[in-house]
């Protein structure tokens, strides 16, 4: 291991390392920790200058209230889980059939198919910004949630197929030998064999496009613009030029908006190491 | 039918499973990427009809100096985010110890990465509040002022750069930790014996087994400063006076704002062009690393 190994019994020195290392994470967070103590301030102590000190009154029901209450987050944020939730899945369904494919039957051009998905992914977004946009109009499905959920999911099987073909490519030959043997259809290998086997690589996945999706901006603010449609991010930007003085509100806007991925990132934190190393080291 | 099925199922089958996703992205990215190269030879305000103009929007751009305000502004991206590879690699290194509790702090670290770029924007925002931020904060302990970064022309875009490093920085942690579980204890041991100790032992022991490693963190650096957006689009909206925009916040502005779809598409274009040589760069890397591996 490197750097070398503080030794288990130098209890004293391992403790001091230890507290020096969280001193670091609370300089690290510091910016995120402030708007959380903002969060929980009350309005008159944010007009009397109060932005550091400790808060003489706790407000957090109050100001989190007031989230729900006055502002329209809380429709953003069943918007979010409306588009989230079926891209995650569409993704998943997509890319265990692509990836199948493309790992255990080659053919002419499945290398530049898979190829194709994989620079795909590396695309600005910007580049295929107009089009998008006119082909969602042209649809009649621009300002719905259709026009993310399609788009996401497009999108996100490109980096998902790479994700799914090494994985399934990873898996014994023998397997697949043996289903061919007992003249197991395509469709039998996937049921029985396939995805039986990819469930812990679905995790990894879901959890990453989860919270790629759960994030994206940029395609929030090109395809929508009502309220009724809008996602959290896009959301929280309006909302922040709605509230400008009342930053208590705005910051538990912020705090709730980062609740779901961050809530998902400690549940599932090792399969989204996992999967997000997997994806860069292997892509 | 069914006997026409049955002969030619071993291939029908994998061939409409791949159909969907390959459709899908083949419409939906490919070809509208594609499609855009078609509309920057256009005029067109994204609802009448397109007019030929050639390669005029090209031209205009030569002259543009919001061009090339956003050209040399995408460069500072891409020079200050190279610190996130050596800062996250520093931060790996610091928390690579397995004491009781090391865990929890490293996901904490991580953090930052899972936020939406809008969240890191507002959050910034207030870091940068010249009447209250925490930089007012910490310049104030001195006894100054701090300067109203965020809206003087020469430092904005460092400042939302430097506030784009954050997550970026947690990402290149997760990719170095997950080299350092990867080095090759043999060799690290045959450095201890032969002498090698801390900053010698990184440079020539572990350095080089972190190679691949280190080239993905970049890849993903560039890629991530190229694609800056969000934060501008939340921070700065472009300014004050277009001072902090990149190509990508430029096309956003000419197409949107200004109904330039064709002027928008060159400058598409462009960032295409860039990420393109970008790509090929990365893609021969990869594969010179798998040759040297086999």
């Amino acid at each position: 291991m490197y750097p070398r190994p503080i030794p288990e019994n130098a209890k004293v020195q391992r403790a001091l390392y230890l507290g020096g290392v969280t001193l670091v994470v609370i300089l690290w967070l510091l910016p995120l920790l402030a708007v959380m103590l903002t969060s929980i301030r009350s309005n008159e102590e944010l007009m009397a200058g109060n932005y550091w000190g400790w808060p003489q009154k706790f407000s957090l029901i109050e100001n989190y209230k007031a989230v729900f209450e006055q502002t329209a987050m809380l429709r953003f944020f069943l918007n979010s889980l409306l588009i989230t939730i079926p891209s995650v899945i569409g993704v998943l369904i997509l890319s265990t059939l692509t990836g199948f494919v493309l790992s255990r039957y080659p053919f002419r051009g499945s290398n530049l198919i898979f190829a194709l998905f994989v620079g795909g992914n590396f695309l600005p977004a910007q580049i295929m910004m107009i089009p998008v946009r006119d082909l969602m109009v042209r649809l009649g499905l621009y300002d719905t949630i259709y026009a993310l959920v399609i788009f996401h999911i497009a999108f996100q099987t490109g980096f998902a197929t790479l994700f799914m073909r090494n994985f399934i490519a990873a898996l014994p030959g023998e397997l697949f030998q043996a289903a061919r043997a007992e003249g197991a259809s395509p469709f039998q290998t996937l049921r029985h064999v396939v995805v039986p086997l990819v469930r812990p690589a679905l995790a990894a996945l879901a959890i990453l496009v989860f919270t790629f999706v759960w994030n994206d901006y940029f395609w929030a603010i090109v395809l929508t613009q009502s309220d009724a449609v809008k996602p959290v991010t896009a959301g929280l930007n309006n909302l922040r030029g709605e509230w400008t003085s009342a930053w208590n509100i705005v910051s538990a806007a912020t705090i709730f908006v980062a609740l779901p991925p961050v809530v998902m990132f400690f549940m599932m934190q090792k399969h989204f190491v996992a999967g997000l190393t997997m994806g860069a080291v292997k892509g | 039918m069914s006997r026409l099925w049955r002969r030619n199922r071993h291939w029908l089958t994998p061939a409409l499973f791949l159909l969907p996703g390959l459709v899908l992205f083949g419409t939906v990215i490919l070809a509208a990427s594609i499609e855009t190269v078609w509309i920057s030879l256009h005029d067109w305000d994204g609802i009448g009809a397109k007019t030929w103009v050639g390669l005029a929007n090209y031209i205009e751009l030569a002259d543009d100096p919001q061009f090339y305000v956003s050209l040399k502004n995408n460069v500072i991206w891409l020079l200050i985010f190279m610190l996130a590879p050596p800062i996250g690699l520093a931060l790996a290194l610091i928390v690579n110890q397995q004491i009781r509790g090391m865990r929890i702090l490293k996901s904490l670290f991580f953090v930052p990465l899972v936020l939406a770029t809008v969240t890191v924007g507002v959050v910034f925002g207030w870091v940068y509040d010249p009447n209250f931020g925490l930089l007012q904060l910490f310049f104030s302990s001195f006894g100054g002022t701090a300067p109203a970064l965020l809206s003087d022309e020469n430092f904005v875009t460092f400042a939302v750069a430097a506030a784009g490093l954050w997550p970026q920085i947690a990402f290149c942690m997760i990719l170095f930790l997950a080299g350092l579980n990867g080095l090759n204890d043999d060799l690290i041991a045959a450095g201890r014996v032969d002498g090698a100790r801390g900053w010698r032992m990184l440079r020539h022991v572990v350095l080089p087994q972190l190679s691949q490693v280190g080239f993905i963190a970049i890849a993903v650096t560039v890629i991530g400063a190229l694609r800056s957006f969000d934060m501008i689009a939340v921070m700065t909206s472009g300014g004050p006076y277009g001072s902090s925009t990149v190509l990508a916040y430029q096309m956003y502005q000419e197409s949107i704002f200004s109904y330039r779809f064709g002027y928008g598409a060159a400058i598409a274009t462009v960032l295409f062009v860039i990420m393109i040589a970008f790509i090929a760069w990365y893609l021969n890397g990869l594969i010179k690393a798998e040759r040297s591996n086999a």
